[in-house]
């Protein structure tokens, strides 16, 4: 039985597709993923990510928890700031991509992709030897992301204060549309400016501020936007996909988050093996690339090759580029390879088609 | 969603017009359409082509999937919609009219007995 957020009717009632999404009945696009893509490029659009799963960390070694299961240095954190991180396996592979929020030195949030929310958590629990508790509020918890140019604009009109004023990756608490304790956060996926807003619904109503940003949002063109929409805009910005472009069969430094692998903050889960590849050197490397002749999009699983043909990779995201009109992807090829304008060939079904490595993002932003 | 009583359907999500002169036109379905979403490229074999019942004539890439063409019945390519070319998301917008996809000179006319009628096919979809 697939769970359904609280916003379930609001997409029924905008006749959105719906598709079982890691076990949710999510929004796939309302009116099209094209239109919804461009909205939130040059405006703003509405997404529900209720699935994703919240973790309250509590205690006087919250902070030793989380170091030790996380790969970023979280002890950088000061309250109201977040920071992108990961988990990794003892081997290096990577157990999930995350967001770790600071309220105080002893209380943080982990925000976690919505298909490992179980594994995740009994992962933390599993090596929780500290002063600290887990809290899993993913099923209380509604997630709200709007995410475009006019999202600043949009957001003011129902909150108290300016939220101009939030940097990003920073965040603030307060009232939105009447409904309290909204943590807003200047976070997203889509490579635009925007504000996740995370909701208590034990204490607020998220169709509350679904609807007054919705009703804010009229004169500025904000649309509702599915979850194809988030996956073509995260795409072009060159952003991993727990699953897809990172798994358990790859580690940080491989998947291109060498940049939150923190090494020497201290021992933590997988930092010896890390430590280890890096002194070896990475053997293949995840990297972005363009499809040279337009209309052939590359797909998951596809092989990459070299010019001359030979098998090198595998694509682990592509789509066609919504802004570029080109296809775009990424993969893992072997490191030499994965440097900024290499040859390559993707295999489209029959056809070897030619493509050039591209560091992401692939638009300018 | 249209599924018009005149037209044959196959499993596939495709629809035939059978045009009286031997020859059918193929198209999907307005169901099709909607599941791919946006289309962004149809891509098919060249006039002249010949297919036997069921054998891939072709491919529907949209934004999120990419979707095989099966031969509703055997025979040969003798048009192919060339304004799909400069705007496939015609097949969005008209799939039964402007976004057809190719004409068949049918090899075999009684094949279009195994079709299904549209409300057969609104039975599978439903």
């Amino acid at each position: 039985m697939s769970k359904q957020t609280p916003l379930f009717e609001k997409h029924k009632d905008l006749n959105a597709k719906i598709v079982d999404f890691s076990g949710f009945e999510m929004p796939i696009q309302y009116k099209g993923i094209r239109e919804e893509h461009m909205a939130v490029r040059e405006r703003a659009g509405l997404f529900d990510v209720s699935h994703m799963g919240e973790f309250f960390i509590s205690g006087p070694e919250a902070l030793d928890l989380i170091q030790h299961v996380t790969i970023n240095d979280a002890s950088r954190l000061r309250p109201g700031k977040a920071q992108y991180s990961a988990m990794c396996y003892e081997n290096g592979g990577i157990v999930d991509d995350l967001l770790v929020y600071c309220f105080d030195e002893n209380s943080y949030m982990l925000v976690v992709n919505a298909a490992n929310i179980d594994k995740d958590r009994e992962w933390i629990h599993s090596h929780n030897n500290f002063d600290a508790k887990l809290d899993d509020r993913s099923e209380t918890t509604a997630l709200l992301a709007i995410q475009g140019p006019s999202s600043i604009d949009i957001l003011s009109k129902i909150v108290d204060e300016d939220p101009s004023g939030i940097g990003f990756y920073n965040f603030e608490q307060g009232k939105v549309a009447g409904q309290k304790e909204v943590i807003i956060s200047a976070t997203g996926y889509t490579g635009e400016k925007g504000f996740e807003l995370y909701i208590d619904t034990r204490l607020s109503d998220p169709v509350q501020i679904w609807d007054a940003l919705m009703d804010a949002g009229k004169g500025a063109g904000l649309e509702p936007a599915g979850l194809g929409a988030r996956d073509t805009l995260r795409l072009e910005m060159g952003l991993a996909l727990y699953g897809n472009d990172i798994t358990e069969k790859t580690t940080p430094l491989e998947g291109r988050l060498g940049w939150l692998t923190k090494l020497d903050k201290g021992p933590f889960i997988g930092s010896e093996a890390l430590k280890k590849q890096k002194e070896k050197g990475v053997e293949r490397r995840l990297t972005g690339f363009i499809v040279q002749e337009s209309r052939l999009i590359p797909r998951k699983d596809y092989p990459i090759c070299d010019s001359g043909g030979d098998r090198i990779g595998i694509v682990t995201s592509g789509t066609q580029s919504i802004v570029l009109g080109k296809g775009i992807g990424m993969g893992y090829v072997p490191a030499e390879t994965a440097a900024e304008g290499e040859q390559i060939q993707i295999s489209i079904r029959k056809k070897m088609v030619s493509a050039i490595t591209k560091k992401p993002p692939f638009i300018d932003k | 969603m249209k599924h018009p009583e005149e037209l044959k359907y196959t499993r596939e999500h495709e629809w035939v017009r059978d045009n009286g002169d031997g020859t059918v036109t193929v198209g999907i379905t307005d169901f099709a359409q909607s599941e791919l979403g946006d289309i962004v490229f149809v891509e098919l074999e060249e006039v002249g082509s010949g297919f036997d019942q069921d054998d891939v004539f072709g491919t529907v890439e949209a934004v999120k999937t990419v979707s095989e063409l099966y031969a509703p019945v055997a025979g040969e390519i003798v048009e192919i919609n060339e304004s799909l070319e400069d705007d496939p998301e015609l097949v969005n917008n008209d799939p039964y009219g402007e976004g057809w996809l190719i004409k068949l000179k049918m090899s075999d006319a009684s094949q279009l007995e195994n079709l299904l009628s549209s409300d057969e096919y609104l039975q599978i979809i439903d």
